[in-house]
């Protein structure tokens, strides 16, 4: 199964689980008129969208973000006219494949949907999102960070989504055990894989990091930061495959070559004995996203006061870059009859202040709008787990360093399952990595080809 | 009259059943039948191929491994299975045991766990860190059994299947034993047979087409395993893939790569191939005994 998103802890569980019934419950009550408009090719104007907007409408939105009805009930707050039904159709995949059934079948697909930055072109390939310029979206462009602009911008300047969260790529380290052994938080990629060697060496128990053989989502992260360039969509049916290039290769001769000598792990993540390694410092370090540091407090609660955040280790540390691993956006699907509200409501939810501020202090969801990532009283949050540092804003500073223009693929689960049987195989059983590199690639090429894609490979 | 209201009976007490399978076994069926006939691709949409999804789907070496895997775990997880079974049954319905009805229970009991529970609980107890054998093997410094690792995995599934299902056949063949006629045991110990006796040359004959059906249930297990490979995987993601078994293939296929055409021609070669492996399997059963 591809995993980007992380699992849920067990308080969002708790909160995820409240969810369901409240959906079905608020499904109960179905009915309100549809306004009926279609989808234009000129901006719509403030006329049309003021009429929309007070016209009874009700709008189904799919989300499994724990208690959203919060930034929902601000939403309704503001145009009573309009009723949302929140359903959760189940996390990330789950709710990707009833999606696509309800989309194929042709009815029962939901107005608004959270859709993951990296799940974005397999639903423009298939034509099923909205373009959101006409409704007003590119005004928005200045309120998020630059590159989660990009990510739901189209190559022709659509704008497939409105960004949600983030997940800048950092790294949370073990203050305790760097201190125990005398070693400095690694600046560059070479001081860390040093630093793993010698930790390793001084105990034999202990990891500098893990790297996880099944966790495609790090991997592209860290790809990102290493500026690859794995995938971009040309054309209608041309795709450019290049998850070998020189930037990838890089990247497996280092990580290949640390699992070979055996000084990290490789274990999947997410399990109970990983829970396990971290509550008992297997692991010094986690390459992680923005949203680790609150999904590790709520992990591993034996180890408070133990940890710190840092950026990423650099290849150049005269220009730290990084990537991106999760975070999501809301889109509306193209069979929506309320196109007009669909807009405002994916607009307002994610960009609204209010709304915006209550998903990274309620969901822990780490921002997407700059307006938060300056403020003080988000960025300067210091929490005791880590030591009263201020994880946030380490985070924040990470984001202005991720590099644009990063492309998914239009079949992303296909991408993953392959590299995990590929490239995460090699590092699980020390082959090299490097060939299975190349394996994933003439997978991948042979895949896009079967399904009609003009393949330029690398 | 009343015999043609006797005839007109039969078809309306079958009805129910005809209906009902009808609408949720033959028409999924023809549904599947008629997708495998199709290709969608991402470019340039759906199209009729006839059977080019059947001629690809033999040649695929995912698929022809996947199946592969789940013949040998058959020769090797059934047999051993079922004499287990069988011995149990013959130790319960010998008379000799203490507590045979705990024994029973205790026997059935892994047949009522959820293979999911079951699949998750092994996946526990065969971790390579903080599983139970790891800590003993550790505690006793010998090398820690490696249960998730490729060379293992076949063995580490078959444990589990066997522990889920022997007690399902041994209730099947000890409610077979309880069904001898008492005169066939007096018979016996009237011509002097022991009870070592009486098993091989009573009870063992009489369990035959008891055993034959076990062995056609276990055909298609085997050949359709699906829950425990795709829970372990999310423990040994790198040992099983997308490709395990032939059931996981076809699941992956429709859920993850979305060729739902092409796993449903998949689907139905791997039916094709259960209905071969069963009937030769009855065929080589009911030859041994005419001979």
């Amino acid at each position: 199964m591809p995993r980007f998103l992380p699992p849920v802890s067990r308080r969002t569980l708790l909160a995820t689980a409240g969810a369901v019934p409240l959906g079905a419950a608020l499904a109960a009550c179905g009915g309100g008129a549809d306004s009926g408009d279609q989808a234009p090719t000129g901006p719509v104007s403030q006329a049309d969208i003021d009429k929309a907007m007070s016209t009874p409408t009700e709008l189904t939105f799919w989300t499994w973000v724990p208690d959203i009805q919060q930034e929902v009930d601000l939403f309704l707050k503001k145009y009573p006219a309009i009723k949302v039904k929140v359903v959760n159709a189940g996390r990330g995949t789950e709710q990707y494949t009833k999606l696509r059934t309800a989309l194929k079948a042709g009815t029962g697909a939901p107005d608004v949907v959270q859709i993951e930055y990296q799940y974005i072109p397999t639903f423009t390939i298939t034509n099923d999102l909205l373009d959101l310029r006409p409704y007003g979206a590119e005004a928005l462009k200045d309120r998020f960070v630059d590159w989660a602009w990009g990510q739901v911008s189209g190559k022709n300047g659509e704008v497939w989504a409105i960004p949600q969260d983030t997940g800048p790529m950092g790294m949370l380290y073990r203050q305790d055990i760097f201190d125990k052994h005398g070693i400095e938080v690694p600046k560059t990629w070479d001081e860390f894989a040093a630093a793993s060697r010698k930790l390793h060496a001084a105990d034999p128990n202990t990891y500098l990091t893990c790297l996880s053989a099944n966790e495609a989502g790090a991997w592209h992260g860290l790809l990102w930061q290493a500026g690859g360039a794995p995938y971009a969509v040309s054309g209608a049916s041309d795709i450019s495959l290049k998850v070998n290039d020189e930037a990838a290769k890089k990247l497996a001769r280092y990580w290949g070559g640390l699992a070979k000598e055996g000084v990290i792990g490789t274990e999947p993540n997410f399990t109970d004995a990983w829970f396990n390694a971290l509550n008992r410092g297997k692991y010094a370090t986690w390459l992680t996203a923005a949203w680790g540091p609150v999904f590790l407090a709520g992990s591993a609660k034996s180890t408070s006061g133990k940890w710190r955040a840092a950026p990423l280790p650099q290849w150049d540390a005269s220009k730290p870059t990084s990537g991106n691993w999760g975070g999501s956006t809301s889109a509306v699907i193209k069979t929506t009859k309320n196109a007009i509200v669909a807009a405002e409501f994916a607009k307002f939810v994610n960009s609204d202040p209010e709304s915006a501020k209550l998903f990274a202090t309620e969901q822990f969801f780490f921002p997407a709008t700059k307006a938060l990532l300056a403020d003080p009283s988000y960025v300067g949050d210091a929490p005791a787990f880590y030591g009263g540092q201020q994880v946030n804003q380490v985070f924040a500073d990470i984001n202005s360093t991720i590099n644009l223009g990063f492309q998914w693929p239009p079949f992303l689960d296909r991408a993953v399952t392959d590299w995990t049987e590929t490239v995460g195989k090699s590092l699980a059983d020390k082959t090299d990595t490097v060939v299975a590199l190349d394996q994933w690639q003439t997978r991948l090429t042979t895949f896009a080809k079967s399904q009609g894609f003009t393949v330029q490979a690398s | 009259m009343r015999i043609a209201q006797r005839r007109a009976a039969g078809p309306l007490f079958v009805a129910p059943f005809l209906l009902v399978f009808a609408l949720l076994f033959v028409g999924p069926l023809a549904y599947a039948a008629y997708l495998s006939l199709f290709r969608d691709r991402l470019v340039g949409g759906t199209s009729f191929v006839g059977l080019a999804n059947y001629v690809t789907a033999v040649q695929d070496p995912q698929l022809i491994r996947g199946i592969v895997r789940v013949a040998t775990f058959f020769v090797i997880q059934v047999p051993v299975m079922l004499v287990l079974a069988v011995l149990f049954a013959l130790a319960l319905d010998s008379g000799l045991l203490r507590l045979s009805k705990v024994v029973r229970l205790g026997i059935f009991v892994p047949y009522a766990v959820p293979s999911v529970v079951a699949a998750l609980m092994w996946g526990y107890l065969y971790g390579p860190d903080y599983g139970p054998f790891a800590q003993a093997a550790r505690a006793v410094d010998l090398p820690t059994p490696r249960f998730l690792t490729d060379g293992w995995m076949l063995g580490s599934l078959a444990n589990i299947v066997t522990w889920e299902f022997v007690g399902y056949n041994m209730i099947i063949l000890y409610a077979a034993l309880r069904a001898i006629p008492q005169g066939l045991y007096e018979a016996a110990a009237v011509d002097g047979a022991g009870a070592w006796r009486i098993a091989w040359s009573i009870k063992l004959p009489a369990l035959r087409p008891a055993l034959l059906l076990t062995l056609v249930f276990s055909v298609i297990g085997s050949f359709q395993l699906f829950n425990e490979p795709r829970l372990l995987r999310d423990i040994a993601p790198n040992v099983i893939d997308s490709g395990y078994t032939a059931n996981l293939y076809a699941y992956s296929l429709a859920f993850t790569s979305q060729q739902v055409n092409y796993a449903a021609a998949v689907s139905f070669l791997l039916g094709l191939v259960i209905v071969i492996v069963s009937y030769a399997v009855l065929l080589t059963a009911n030859r041994g005994r005419s001979a």
